[in-house]
């Protein structure tokens, strides 16, 4: 099972939602702040959601993701439904 | 009342102070009114794809759009290729108006454009997901992307515009219907609109979704695949792009000190109710612009250049000809079709061919059809052919009929505006 970082975050909101100038990625304050703040809406995070299901072969029910704020946030979600998904 | 509902003395002036194009014949105002003046064909044998197993093989292209360039990063996943057209139509119209939005007041602003198809390709794409890998597949963005509205509302979003927003689906009138609308609008409250349309269709689900009307030419040759009004029309070529234009309030463009290309002075609709529409699209035809005239306050004589539909089908293109020699008498008033060189772009025809009329008028010139032969008989139009004609036209006649009937036609008069930005 692969591993999942902020860097797969980082290249799947890339891939799915699109980076203007005024977004900053690679910032180091991309894990703490908010996906609103990074301009990523609901959908973004539909996309987001969808696209880790699908990669990593993992269920993420409905708005689970949505109720994460920050990139941090949904990452330790994530992990923690990796490690479930390996036992 | 006049033709559109609102009382004549309730109507403010209406002008264009920026144009932003995105065509086969070029990016940007300047490059498309070079190709128009040098007669510079857009059409091609198709390369969005492999054409080679499909009917229609030649269409007309935007050349060198790279949406990573022209459209907000953000967007470019977002959306679908017709509202990339758009969103630089507009930033470049904005640009060629000198109008800031972020100076405006946000409900003030309004935002109308047309759309036939909607977000084609990028549907496509998700669809190809769909039936090849599931549902799972099908990217969220799906949802807004394809809708007739993604333009407008995108176009709103971007640049604060939070007045009326709608879109209007009239197939190749319904650029023509969006401007009437924008002056509505400023009718009603607004100042500013962005308005006119785009269209991006050439894909394979696009193309055989055009085929069904069997209006498209089958010709290879890209030179002999429209031919409006000629001997040898054989049907017409799709294209991609249109264009978006500023409409103001002429109070409010002369507040900034905004000069403008021309003035939107009459515009009228009607609807062909026939399915092939020959004999009754001739009547129709004729009544909507006797009653954009009268909406304009203008008699045929007054009007020193008309834009044709040029559906390129011979019953079609001589329901027309009819129509203009019914109104403006046989060989009464210069007709030119410079989507000769772009094909019909279906929502962006009818924006591309106003933006293409103010500028002949704020020039001084009228555009020739370029590339036709012989004339197709019956057709007693005077047809500008083979070179610009240096007439000083002061006003213009645009005419467009969309698939299943829709019918308008548009009176612009020159505006104080000669240069173009480049």
């Amino acid at each position: 099972m692969a591993d999942f970082t902020l860097d797969d975050i980082r290249r799947i909101l890339r891939a799915s939602g699109g980076v203007d100038e005024q977004t900053d990625l690679d910032g180091e304050h991309f894990a703490g702040t908010s996906f609103a703040d990074l301009g990523y809406d609901s959908l973004a995070l539909l996309e987001l959601v969808n696209r880790i299901e699908r990669e990593y072969g993992i269920q993420i029910p409905d708005g689970d993701l949505a109720h994460t704020q920050t990139p941090l946030e949904a990452l330790t979600y994530v992990q923690a439904r990796l490690t479930e998904a390996r036992v | 009342m006049s033709a559109s509902g609102i009382r004549p003395g309730r109507r403010g002036r209406s002008v264009v102070t920026g144009i932003g194009v995105v065509a086969p014949t070029g990016i940007g105002a300047a490059r498309h009114w070079e190709s128009v003046l040098s007669g510079k064909s857009g059409l091609g044998r198709i390369t969005r794809f492999d054409p080679t197993g499909y009917p229609v093989r030649v269409a007309g292209e935007v050349p060198g759009f790279r949406a990573g360039e022209q459209v907000p990063g953000r967007l470019v996943p977002q959306t679908d290729r017709f509202t990339h057209f758009a969103l630089a139509a507009a930033e470049d119209a904005l640009a060629d108006a000198a109008a800031d939005p972020a100076t405006l007041p946000e409900y003030e602003m309004a935002v109308v454009t047309a759309s036939s198809s909607g977000g084609t390709e990028f549907g496509q794409h998700e669809m190809e997901n769909l039936y090849q890998k599931g549902s799972s597949w099908v990217g969220a963005y799906q949802s807004i992307a394809w809708f007739y509205a993604a333009t407008t509302g995108q176009v709103s979003i971007r640049h604060g515009m939070r007045g009326p927003c709608g879109v209007i689906c009239g197939e190749q009138a319904g650029a023509l219907d969006a401007l009437g609308q924008s002056r509505r609008l400023l009718d009603t409250g607004s100042r500013l609109v962005l308005s006119g349309g785009t269209d991006a269709s050439l894909c394979p689900y696009g193309l055989v979704a055009q085929l069904s009307t069997g209006r498209l030419s089958t010709e290879d040759d890209p030179a002999r695949a429209y031919l409006p009004f000629d001997a040898a029309a054989s049907g017409f070529v799709p294209g991609e792009g249109g264009a978006i234009l500023v409409v103001e309030s002429a109070e409010a463009a002369h507040a900034r000190g905004a000069p403008a290309y021309g003035e939107i002075l009459g515009y009228a609709a009607g609807f062909d109710p026939t399915a092939d529409g020959t004999t009754a699209r001739h009547s129709v035809l004729v009544s909507v612009v006797r009653r954009a005239l009268a909406d304009a306050g203008l008699a045929p004589g007054d009007v020193d250049v008309v834009f044709a539909d040029a559906a390129g089908t011979p019953a079609e293109d001589l329901a027309e000809a009819r129509a203009i020699t019914e109104v403006f008498g046989p060989g009464g008033v210069p007709v030119t079709a410079p989507k000769t060189l772009t094909g019909r772009l279906y929502a962006g025809g009818a924006a591309l061919d106003v933006a293409t009329a103010l500028l002949a008028l704020s020039a001084g010139v009228v555009p020739h059809t370029a590339g036709l032969g012989r004339p197709a008989p019956g057709c007693e139009i005077d047809l500008v052919l083979d070179r610009p004609r240096q007439t000083d036209p002061r006003t213009a006649l645009v005419l467009a009929r969309g698939h299943g009937g829709f019918t308008s036609a548009l009176v612009t008069g020159a505006g104080d505006r000669h240069a173009l930005r480049r």
